[in-house]
């Protein structure tokens, strides 16, 4: 009865905690092959507050929707592996170059393919842009409202869903009616880990641009469990106006990209030596820095 | 038509801190592109706002003022936003990179179908050639901000949509009054035009807000922390080193990821920006988006086991050392030569 249709935005990110020298294109757009390939940690807690929906509302399932090059299907096997039951890879050059409108224009196009939803989950905001956006323009371009920076889905009743938001200064409790968007912030509790038996279950799930070079057994196995094929939709697959998508759809355009060269100063170089340290400390004080 | 509308946000009565400082940075582009600088203020009771914001050099504030308004909601703010910036045209919006601006800025910048850009650094006006179209813009907004994790600096513009929008954390710009007799105009919305009841859908069902513990923003000294500092443990010297200085304790985003701190005390592009007359940077190496929150600090000291790390390049004082070897030292002799 109170089974819903949950959808998980996912994003695969390049680890920006990690960034070499040649991450960049000379376009000013991330070379996004030159870098390890995480789940979008903000995406993952999103996981997680679809996950307990789904465990207090036996029934429920969960899609998760990625927009990314081939290899973005690997979000979408860990979160097979973590309990999601379905996954969308939309995957076309036509969505590469966009900024964050055209992004949830090709998403929310997406969405609508996939049609039948009560509650869409995401991350607050992905590490590679830190812009928080997709989210909110994605619920704007479907209409329906949005729940920001929350903590937890503290549960759903009756077509109600009340979500405790995490703001500046401290908590806010909300109420909203589905269908409705939730965008899960960083505080909120890390997702299970994968599940063994849905390792094993999933370990060969693929789209079918990954196929293209397996063996024949490996596609007599595909067939026999269709559970495996990861959906993969092209420009093709959607409803959409061209225009809105990729680059040419993406209103804000880099116009440069420098390195930043930060004006080197003149330091002092010191030891934690008790002399040369109380020696600063004198300093401090006497120029009234400290104290 | 065509002016610099900054949307002020209202919090427990007051105007928050970073709509004063877009205010100031508004007024600077609106005098540049000769234009007016326009403010919106949605919420309840607001008699008195506007005299606040006069003196900032605002020409027009548009007044939303409704009881259903006490407290931030999504769909009316954009509700009224948006249809506030269809009647007026602005060529550029600017919001604040709260919690309240980050919820309601993408949702305006999605119905108007133009771009938004986030937590800028720097806004200024410059012009554009589009080779490829042969094509000349005036007057852009150029925003700018770190990308990539800081690793990059990327100026965006917006060529053809308007309004050009972008959002900017409170600290990072300054605020300054031009003038305290400042004339401006106040335009009263009559809200039933702009909001319907469909707007109502979410409800704040309780609120627990706090006044901010941390107040890093306004510190004189700030000791702040990065992953170098090594555990949870180790981070509490540079809590005891504040309190003996009477400073603020900071913290990286490296260092925050590892639970060394809470997020509130994060500083750097995505966190607080700090001007403090001292900043001691204890095992941060320098990532340029923490760099970007607290490069104007008037002196900086970096401890460091590392001697080549990046952030020494901008040090006054650099200290090869571990943290639990020197901060004691540094309490030590505070301790002994001061009263």
């Amino acid at each position: 009865m109170n089974a819903l249709r949950i959808i998980v935005l996912a994003k695969q990110v390049p680890d920006t905690r990690n960034v070499g020298k040649d991450a960049m294109k000379a376009d000013g757009t991330v070379n996004r092959a030159a870098l390890p390939a995480i789940f979008n940690p903000e995406d993952l807690d999103a996981l997680e507050q679809a996950l307990r929906v789904k465990d207090a509302n036996p029934g429920s399932t969960i899609t998760l929707l990625t927009m990314g090059p081939v290899r973005a299907a690997e979000v979408l096997r860990e979160g097979l592996f973590r309990g999601a039951d379905d996954g969308v890879l939309l995957t076309d050059r036509a969505f590469a170059g966009a900024d964050t409108l055209a992004t949830s224009y090709a998403l929310s196009c997406a969405i609508k393919k996939i049609k039948d939803f009560d509650l869409i989950v995401c991350g607050r905001q992905a590490i590679d842009g830190d812009t928080a956006q997709v989210g909110p323009q994605v619920a704007e371009k479907l209409g329906i409202p949005q729940i920001t920076y929350a903590e937890e889905i503290m549960g759903i009743k009756s077509g109600k869903i009340k979500v405790k938001r995490r703001l500046e200064r401290g908590i806010e409790v909300v109420e909203g009616s589905l269908p409705i968007l939730v965008t899960v912030t960083s505080s909120a509790a890390s997702c299970r880990p994968r599940n063994s038996k849905l390792l094993m279950k999933y370990k060969h799930a693929s789209t079918v641009s990954e196929r293209q070079e397996k063996s024949e057994d490996y596609m007599t196995m595909i067939n026999e469990r269709p559970y495996l094929n990861i959906k993969e939709w092209s420009v093709n697959d959607i409803e959409c106006d061209r225009e809105q998508l990729g680059l040419t759809g993406s209103p804000t355009k880099v116009k440069k990209i420098d390195n930043i060269v930060f004006q080197a100063k003149e330091s002092k170089q010191l030891t934690s030596t008790d002399s040369e340290i109380d020696e600063l400390m004198k300093e401090l004080i006497a120029s009234h820095t400290i104290g | 038509m065509n002016n610099i509308i900054v949307y002020c946000e209202i919090d427990e009565g007051k105007v928050a801190d970073v709509s004063f400082e877009l205010l100031t940075k508004g007024r600077k582009l609106a005098t540049d592109l000769k234009c007016k600088l326009e403010a919106l203020v949605v919420g309840t009771k607001l008699d008195a706002i506007p005299p606040q914001l006069f003196p900032y050099g605002v020409d027009t504030v548009y007044v939303a003022d409704d009881s259903r308004f006490e407290f931030y909601t999504c769909l009316p703010h954009t509700s009224i936003t948006v249809k506030l910036f269809k009647e007026q045209q602005p060529q550029i919006a600017l919001f604040g990179a709260t919690t309240i601006g980050r919820d309601l800025g993408p949702r305006v910048s999605s119905a108007l179908r133009s771009g938004l850009t986030a937590d800028c650094t720097s806004l200024e006006i410059g012009d554009h050639e589009e080779k490829r179209l042969n094509k000349e813009y005036k007057n852009l907004l150029y925003q700018i901000r770190p990308a990539f994790g800081g690793n990059i600096i990327a100026t965006i513009i917006n060529p053809d949509c308007r309004p050009q929008m972008a959002t900017v954390r409170e600290g990072v710009m300054q605020k300054e009054i031009v003038d305290l007799g400042y004339k401006g105009k106040i335009e009263k919305l009559t809200v039933a035009n702009y909001v319907s009841d469909a707007d109502f859908v979410v409800k704040i069902i309780e609120r627990h807000m706090e006044k901010s513990k941390v107040n890093i923003k306004n510190a004189s000294i700030v000791i702040a922390g990065g992953y170098g500092v090594g555990s949870k443990e180790n981070f509490q010297l540079l809590h005891e080193l504040a309190s003996v200085l009477g400073a603020e304790v900071g913290a990286s985003r490296a260092a925050i990821d590892a639970g060394y701190a809470d997020h509130d005390r994060q500083i750097g592009q995505t966190g607080i920006t700090v001007r403090p007359k001292l900043y001691i940077a204890c095992g941060i190496s320098g990532q340029i988006q923490h760099i970007s929150g607290m490069q104007e600090s008037s002196m900086i000291i970096s401890i460091n086991n590392d001697p080549c790390a990046p952030i020494n390049s901008i040090a006054d004082y650099v200290i090869t050392g571990t943290i639990e070897d020197v901060i004691p030292k540094m309490i030590k002799y505070y301790k002994q030569n001061t009263k």
